[in-house]
């Protein structure tokens, strides 16, 4: 944990506060303490810093992003950086079929009844930039599972414009980052997930 | 009294009238004068860390200047349309910045006033070749010089003359001093004469708040207060008096000249960086052209 603390004081939040630039609307949306889902449009690895680095440092430990096990475990040093620096809940994203008995989400519960944050992406990947997709349902049936969870939209920009899929050269522009007000889950999957969706597409 | 010593009280003494003033006004009025009162706030803010880098020496005035010129250019990089190949380009403006501040440092005028309009000028566009997208290279190209040419050229004429060397005891310092502070209270200015008389508007389109009234008040009002602030220059009183008509209309020009950019790309404010103002580009628009017009006068005059 101390490891993630250094990455985000040294690194991540010097870069991304002071030489990048966040303009954050809504911070006091921003849950102070878990459980709570925070759900985010994804263009950019920098999505998930840029969101952690809003929260205070001692809050850290709780953040847990939730990505891919296949990329992000896919090699020693991204496993390294994504458990020990970031500390994802690797997602296996064939689904039931591989992973065996266990419910595919039953790792995001876990984390939710130890009263952590998750950071979903529900758009399954970064894709185009600049352009959603639609969202698959993950969040959702959390939220579902766990009705006294809040659910915050987090609408990112800016990080397309920084470090896109498939470019390696950061380049600083400012990022813009919006907070909803929480939602909860009502009583339709469908009906939530148009809710949530809602939210990214309205105007600023 | 010191020249900087007696400026410095004379700007305490504004700041605390102006608290002192929107104190009272609050009390008065039923409104809520937040805005009015962040925006004042944000004075005390901005006046307290330009003045201690400023007057800390040669190192912290130059990183100031550069990091504010850093700052505004990328807001405008943030606002402005690009295409993906542009990052690449955007980054080696981006390279530009240190050396233009670094020639300042070391006093190498010739390469000073030659780095961003000859020699970048004339890389980015090969490097634009490289990428080899050629559709949008012109738009491309002008909008990222023009980026450099406002925020990073013209603002960087602040570190040079900073570094002008000392006539009759007056040195760089001062005349700094009294551009920048003339240029932001001819703002000041051109803002109260505007709220109080202002009718005609000037430019409707591009800035419907600046008027006849506004832009003629803040020129009496600038003109005046150049003359008063004389003991920061070795000016003479007509000298001074051109300095002010000189900072007062290209103060204005230069404001007008941003609000253009942002209405070209749909933006009201620049950003969110200092509460009641926008961004550092609301800030610093005017300097954009008052920098290189005063630095050039003087160093005419005197140099």
């Amino acid at each position: 944990m101390w490891m993630k603390r250094l990455f985000f004081m040294l690194i991540v939040r010097p870069l991304l506060l002071l030489v990048s630039g966040i303009r954050a609307d809504g911070l006091r949306n921003l849950p102070k303490d878990g459980p709570a889902i925070l759900v985010a449009n994804h263009n950019s690895h920098l999505d998930t810093l840029a969101i952690m680095s809003l929260f205070p440092v001692s809050l850290l430990p709780k953040i847990r992003p939730v990505a891919a096990r296949d990329y992000f475990f896919g090699s020693p040093l991204r496993r390294f950086v994504s458990e020990k620096l970031i500390g994802i809940i690797p997602l296996d994203r064939r689904g039931i079929q591989k992973s065996g008995k266990t419910h595919p989400l039953q790792p995001m519960l876990d984390a939710l009844d130890r009263g952590e944050i998750l950071i979903i992406f529900p758009e399954g990947s970064r894709g185009e930039p600049g352009k959603m997709k639609p969202f698959k349902s993950g969040f959702a049936h959390l939220a579902k599972m766990r009705p006294d969870v809040p659910v915050v939209p987090v609408k990112i920009g800016g990080t397309d414009r920084s470090l896109p899929k498939e470019e390696a050269l950061w380049v600083p522009f400012i990022l813009d980052i919006d907070i909803a007000t929480p939602y909860h889950y009502g009583n339709d999957i469908r009906d939530f997930i148009q809710t949530i969706e809602r939210c990214f597409h309205a105007d600023r | 009294m010191n020249p900087v010593t007696l400026l410095v009280s004379i700007l305490l003494v504004l700041l605390l009238a102006a608290s002192a003033t929107i104190g009272l006004m609050q009390r008065k009025s039923e409104k809520d004068l937040g805005e009015l009162r962040s925006r004042i706030t944000s004075w005390w803010i901005m006046a307290a860390i330009f003045l201690s880098l400023v007057l800390s020496g040669k190192p912290g005035a130059i990183l100031l200047f550069a990091i504010v010129s850093y700052l505004a250019v990328k807001e405008y990089f943030t606002m402005i349309p690009i295409r993906r190949v542009d990052r690449r380009i955007i980054f080696w403006a981006y390279l530009s910045i240190f050396p233009q501040f670094w020639w300042a440092y070391v006093e190498w005028y010739e390469m000073f006033i030659i780095w961003i309009p000859v020699y970048t000028f004339l890389l980015l566009p090969f490097r634009q070749v490289l990428t080899g997208e050629t559709k949008g290279f012109l738009e491309s190209t002008g909008r990222v010089q023009w980026g450099l040419m406002l925020f990073v050229f013209s603002i960087s004429h602040l570190a040079f003359l900073y570094i002008l060397p000392p006539i009759e005891g007056i040195g760089g310092v001062e005349m700094l001093l009294y551009l920048v502070v003339l240029t932001e209270l001819n703002d000041i200015y051109q803002y109260i004469f505007g709220k109080r008389f202002g009718k005609r508007k000037i430019v409707p389109k591009v800035s419907p708040n600046k008027t006849v009234e506004g832009f003629t008040g803040a020129l009496v009002a600038t003109t005046a207060t150049a003359v008063v602030l004389k003991f920061l220059t070795p000016f003479t009183m007509p000298e001074s008096v051109m300095a002010g008509l000189l900072v007062s209309s290209a103060g204005f020009i230069g404001d007008v000249v941003v609000s253009m950019v942002k209405r070209d790309v749909g933006i009201k404010d620049s950003g969110t960086l200092i509460p009641g103002h926008g961004g550092i580009l609301d800030r610093i628009d005017s300097l954009t052209y008052t920098a290189p017009l005063f630095f050039h006068f003087v160093y005419y005059l005197y140099y």
